[in-house]
């Protein structure tokens, strides 16, 4: 294994605001870095370091040994950046931009030509190629502002929240083609505020706070941390919830069983052990419990840094300042189902 | 999704293609964007509105409705159409500049200068790319206003061969002036904030000059500036160079200047200011 992405350290300020604050971390060729945390955190900036958008107030940056500062354009020539937000030129057709970045790397007009009617095929945007992209919607924009980021067979790839603003096919879309990347030798560094994502795609993970590394480790290593998942069950009638919960206390260490009488909720940890979840259904059925819902919920990114920090993310879409600091409960999460089907952040 | 081999997307620090090296990078690659810019260029309906609809206009409503008065101040032989139509190139090819600062702050905005930034190309092409294409847009106005000129009575009483030194001089003008434009769009980064910082000082510029009526018939205090004005120097050499072909020295002299001055002091910025953005 060799290490292709190299952080030490890194700081960056604008002005008095600190994006930055001593970031280390490796990359190993051919997996995934999943970069995650809350607005604010720093992940965009890491990546625009990286990329050679902005130049580090300290500590250093490498990719695949190149220094990101005095070597920008041996960097350049290997990566490929998905921003934030798709950069692509609404006025160009969605063939042109891509057809103009195969130009710019030195294709000849003819295999500029092939490379992007291949990526267009490929991101199923052959109907819309001749379309200017400003036609275009949310959707496609970020399939073609991806396809333009591979124009090169880019060796490193940056995606800073990719998935931000897609509907639930297109987010597994793009989980797939990261999935083919990784499996055809790319790298990937990935920021996402969503833990579920991370989860799917990344190797590892580093979770990131106010500029800070605050943890890393796998997927699982974190869930550990942060006590994996939970199941939540609605009682129809509120004179049940108590049955419910001394049902619950009989199958697990009573002081992880939650109750909310307001809502007629009742909570236990279950982990991974989906046949301890199935068991509790079947008591609470036998007990006579009436269960209107029930579900099991995924730790979510204020999961982990309630473990990690002790605090809830300042910054966080999901903050909730009403509530306690250890609370269990959540509303929809971010990395539930619920989730899937509504607009995961209006920006 | 999987139609097409899995192999396509494979990263490869080999390629069958090579990206040209120093001086050749820089002319490819700001050929490129220009290509980018001048594609787009028809696609922007208000750009092609105010480059084609708005010196018509101007001249049409210049012509007929002052004409008539303002005729009377000219030098006899002249008419008012020979006399407005190179100021109204002057004011026009100065107005379409502020386009340069709108076009670099809607890049900024929308991430495409990150986009251009994080390729391996030459560092000047997104600058060279967006002045080169506007300095062809600026040759199109000019185009554009001689024709409506040759409608209403202009000519090119010193043969086309100074008409064409003429629309070089104004391009030239237009030119040295979108360098400004271009530090007002990446200062600014807001294509609607550029709109408006490219143009307001666009009009005492061209207003207190001699591009609608002769310097003499403004009060006596304004008279200095209007006459110094380098968009009253222009405007003159241009209907020198349109009446009488042949330009006095010291009518081209001050315009060269300016031109060079102007490039000299805002493109070097300019180049600074997207190293920093
Ligand atoms: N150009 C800038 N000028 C000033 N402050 C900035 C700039 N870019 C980022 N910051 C600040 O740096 C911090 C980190 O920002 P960054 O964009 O890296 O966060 P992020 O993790 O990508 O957040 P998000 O999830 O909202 O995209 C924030 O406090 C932000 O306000
Ligand atoms: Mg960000």
């Amino acid at each position: 294994m060799t290490t292709i992405i190299e952080v030490e350290d890194l700081r960056k300020d604008f002005g008095p605001t600190r994006a930055l604050d001593g970031v280390s971390l490796e990359v190993e060729q051919g997996t995934v870095l999943g970069l995650l945390g809350p607005n604010g955190a720093g992940k965009t900036t890491t990546v625009r370091v990286l990329a050679t958008l902005l130049a580090p107030t300290g500590g250093t940056a490498r990719v695949a040994g190149f220094d990101v500062r005095t070597q920008p354009d041996k960097v350049r020539s290997i990566i490929g950046l998905t921003g934030q937000y798709a950069a692509v030129d609404e006025k160009l057709t969605g063939h042109e931009n891509l057809w103009m970045v195969g130009r710019l790397l030195g294709m000849s007009k003819r295999q500029a030509h092939e490379r992007a009617e291949h990526l267009l095929e490929r991101f199923r945007l052959s109907d819309a190629g001749d379309r200017q992209v400003r036609t275009y919607s949310g959707g496609m924009r970020r399939r073609v502002d991806l396809a333009v980021s591979l124009v090169g067979r880019p060796s490193v790839l940056f995606l800073d929240e990719p998935t931000t603003g897609l509907d639930p096919v297109s987010r597994l879309e793009l989980w797939e083609v990261a999935r083919e990347l990784v499996a055809d030798g790319t790298t990937v560094l990935l920021t996402t505020q969503y833990l579920e994502e991370a989860d799917e795609l990344a190797d590892r993970i580093v979770v990131i706070d106010r500029g800070k590394v605050i943890a890393e480790g796998t997927a699982d290593e974190l869930k550990d941390r942060t006590g994996g998942r939970t199941l939540e069950v609605v009682v129809a009638r509120r004179d049940q919830v108590g049955r419910a919960q001394e049902v619950l206390c009989g199958l697990a260490p009573p002081e992880g069983v939650r109750t909310d009488p307001a809502a007629r909720t009742v909570a236990m940890p279950v982990d991974h052990d989906t046949a301890l979840a199935a068991e509790a259904i079947s008591a609470l059925t036998a007990a006579e419990v009436e269960i209107e819902d029930f579900h099991l919920n995924r730790p979510s990114l204020d999961d982990v840094f309630l473990a990690l920090t002790g605090h809830a993310a300042e910054t966080g879409e999901h903050h909730d300042p009403g509530e306690e600091h250890g609370r269990r409960f959540h509303g929809p999460l971010p990395g539930g189902a619920d989730e899937l089907l509504t607009d995961r952040k209006a920006r | 999704m999987t139609s097409v081999p899995l192999d396509d997307l494979a990263p490869s620090s080999t390629h069958d293609y090579r990206r040209p090296r120093g001086l050749a990078a820089m002319f490819h690659d700001g050929a490129i964007l220009t290509w980018r810019n001048l594609v787009s260029l028809p696609r922007t309906p208000e750009l092609v509105l105010f480059t084609l609809i708005q010196p018509v206009m101007f001249v049409v409503l210049f012509n007929y409705v002052f004409g008539g008065s303002i005729g009377q101040s000219l030098p006899p032989g002249v008419s008012y159409a020979q006399f407005l139509i190179p100021g109204i190139m002057v004011q026009t090819i100065v107005f379409g500049t502020s386009a340069t600062s709108v076009g670099l702050a809607e890049d900024l905005q929308k991430g495409l200068v990150d986009r251009f930034r994080s390729l391996p190309i030459a560092r000047s092409a997104v600058l060279s790319g967006r002045i080169v294409a506007d300095t062809v847009r600026l040759s199109m106005v000019a185009l554009v206003l001689i024709v409506v000129g040759y409608v209403v009575g202009f000519r090119f009483e010193g043969g086309l061969l100074w008409g064409a030194v003429m629309i070089g001089f104004s391009v030239a003008f237009g030119f040295a002036m979108s360098w400004i434009m271009a530090n007002i769009g990446m200062r600014v980064k807001d294509p609607e904030t550029a709109n408006t910082a490219g143009f307001v000082w666009l009009f005492p510029l061209t207003f207190l000059s001699s591009v609608f009526v002769p310097v003499a018939t403004m009060p006596g205090w304004l008279q200095p500036i209007a006459r110094n004005n380098p968009v009253t120097l222009v405007s003159n050499l241009l209907r020198e160079l349109s009446i009488l072909g042949r330009p006095a020295v010291g009518t081209v002299l001050p315009v060269v200047l300016w031109i060079i001055g102007l490039t000299a002091v805002f493109a070097p910025m300019a180049v600074n200011r997207y190293r920093k953005v």
